[in-house]
């Protein structure tokens, strides 16, 4: 986006957290190291301390013992409001200012900051125009939005002050799949371009390995079961428990991950034809359908290759 | 039997017009004769009145919700003292207050004031209250800090709560500083209270003074309503 984009790398030193009255922690010993520009994933079922660990990030939620440090430092260190204004945040309902218009939300950590007002201007148009909102979209109040808009704008919010780690707590949680799809998609996007390192909780498989480069699975207690790319966590489930969070069709949501432009073709011909863009999930799904084995890779009339069901079982060795 | 002295029965008699002395429904020329010396009077003193009793009321409420929404602890016992300065019957309050603060305004403001914290006080909780907490949560996690939560975010959140107590508190407190010439001849109530003591009872004296109070309260609740447009700019259906 611009040259002042940065990342941060994120480190859980051993930390755990208790609430009174429970008996078991929320987060048991929880130790992470997230690159800076990572895109990490947290994700497991309900109780799985999952949101915890992302609030002891910007100190919603404290933590008894362990060490949470960003570039290095303890979270601890920094006084708590210049901490949490170094550190974008996303929630599922997505929070806005009901009685503040989109521009006056977005402009709430640069104004804390005491930009001054010519920078404000420039910095929420182009926010707007990053998070695929209209100029005019500025001017009206969070009411007026549709759910997916107002994900938006809340995005939009986070990124505000460019801070080089952006929490997201579910933030796609209450939208439509359509909505939610496109959404991802854009995420995506821009984490590409703007190389933040994010923290994003969902309870949704899918949803972690469409969008992690990491992904740390917990499970109940807050115990880490699993960190590491979507990939080898399909094709290396650490345990039952993983393997049966991440489902029995591991094989395609791997092959899912993979598109026919970065897989080996084999020359020949084939009658059906298909899109380098297209995912070998995709394909399989094609093939399946067709009742064929096999398809013609072609980039409009350049045709780059063929690829079989044999091949796509040999990808997942 | 009005007229059998010759004299005027009827205080404020003014001129004796024919319908003034065969008490009709309502004597125009009457309202027009006594405005200066009685009707136009108690007016400026009921708004002094209430103006008084709400602008205390608010400047005691306001912060004592402030603190019970800090302290979360103190908002049943202030909410319970609130109540139950409610429940004493008005007039009952005036004479209980009178050893203490005598026969004077004070006396009756101290009762209007305190009726009206029972309608602000809650009406500003309830306000405070309505912040849905991701708001709240979002405003943290951004790093506002605990005195910019309250005067950005909760405080202008509040405010169509705090003006609909607002309302509330000032049209029955028109109402109630009627009933205030009972102790004291000051306000719209002296005038009905005087009409009410004459044998037979002086109709336009009473009407034209319920009528004024009657509109002083439309035209008080039109002011706030008009305020409330001009503060409250958002939508507020959704969310």
């Amino acid at each position: 986006m611009n040259a002042e984009s940065r990342a941060a790398e994120i480190v859980f030193d051993r930390v755990t957290k208790r609430y009174a009255g429970r008996d078991t922690a929320a987060v048991t010993d929880l130790s992470l190291e997230i690159p800076a520009g990572t895109f990490c994933v947290l994700v497991g079922p309900s109780g799985g301390g999952k949101t915890t660990a992302l609030k002891m990030v910007n100190r919603l939620i404290p933590f008894e013992s362990g060490e949470i440090r960003i570039d290095g430092r303890s979270i601890l260190e920094l006084p708590l409001t210049e901490l949490r204004r170094g550190i974008g945040y996303v929630i599922q309902q997505a929070g806005l200012f009901p009685h503040l218009t989109v521009t006056e939300n977005i402009a709430t950590v640069p104004r804390l900051l005491g930009w001054p007002k010519q920078r404000i201007a420039e910095r929420c148009e182009e926010l707007l125009a990053l998070v695929g909102l209209e100029p005019d979209d500025g001017r009206r109040y969070p009411a007026e939005l549709s759910g997916g808009q107002r994900q938006r704008v809340g995005l939009a919010r986070a990124l505000a002050a460019d801070p080089p780690v952006l929490l997201m707590d579910e933030p796609f949680g209450a939208l439509d799949p359509i909505t939610r799809f496109r959404l991802q998609t854009e995420l995506r996007r821009l984490h590409h371009d703007v190389a933040k390192t994010i923290v994003f909780v969902t309870h949704d498989i899918d949803e972690a390995i469409r969008m992690g480069d990491r992904i740390a699975i917990l499970r109940e207690g807050g115990h880490l079961v699993q960190y590491d790319t979507p990939d080898a966590i399909l094709a290396h489930p650490a345990d039952d428990f993983v393997a049966q969070f991440i489902g029995e069709d591991r094989a395609l949501r791997r092959l899912a991950l993979r598109t026919l432009d970065s897989v080996p073709l084999r020359p020949g011909v084939a009658a059906l034809r298909v899109a380098p863009t297209t995912t070998v999930r995709n394909a399989i799904s094609l093939m399946i359908e067709a009742r064929t084995e096999s398809v013609l890779v072609a980039d409009g009339d350049r045709a780059l290759g063929v690829f079989s069901l044999d091949d796509a079982g040999k990808l997942l060795e | 039997m009005r007229l059998a002295g010759g004299g005027p029965v009827i205080p404020n008699f003014g001129q004796g017009s024919s319908c003034v002395t065969g008490d009709h429904v309502f004597c125009w020329g009457w309202v027009k004769a006594h405005w200066g010396d009685t009707l136009g009077p108690a007016l400026v003193q009921h708004i002094e009145l209430t103006l008084i009793a709400v602008a205390i009321g608010f400047a005691i409420a306001f912060p004592l919700a402030l603190l019970a929404h800090r302290y979360h602890r103190l908002e049943q016992p202030f909410g319970t003292v609130a109540a139950l300065l409610y429940t004493i019957p008005s007039l009952a309050l005036f004479q209980l207050l009178v050893p203490f603060t005598g026969i004077t305004r004070t006396t009756i403001e101290v009762a209007l004031v305190s009726y009206t914290l029972v309608i602000l006080f809650p009406n500003i909780m309830a306000g405070l209250r309505s912040v849905p907490a991701d708001v709240i949560e979002a405003a943290q996690g951004m790093g506002l800090t605990r005195r910019q939560v309250l005067w950005r975010i909760e405080l202008p959140l509040a405010v169509p709560s705090i003006i609909a107590g607002l309302r509330i508190a000032v049209v029955s407190t028109v109402a109630i500083a009627t009933i205030a010439a009972t102790l004291l001849r000051d306000g719209l109530g002296s005038p009905i209270l005087d009409a009410l003591q004459d044998p037979i009872p002086f109709k336009t004296e009473i009407y034209s003074a319920g009528l004024l109070a009657v509109a002083l309260a439309l035209a008080a609740d039109t002011v706030l309503v008009a305020l409330r447009h001009v503060l409250v700019r958002w939508p507020r259906n959704a969310e």
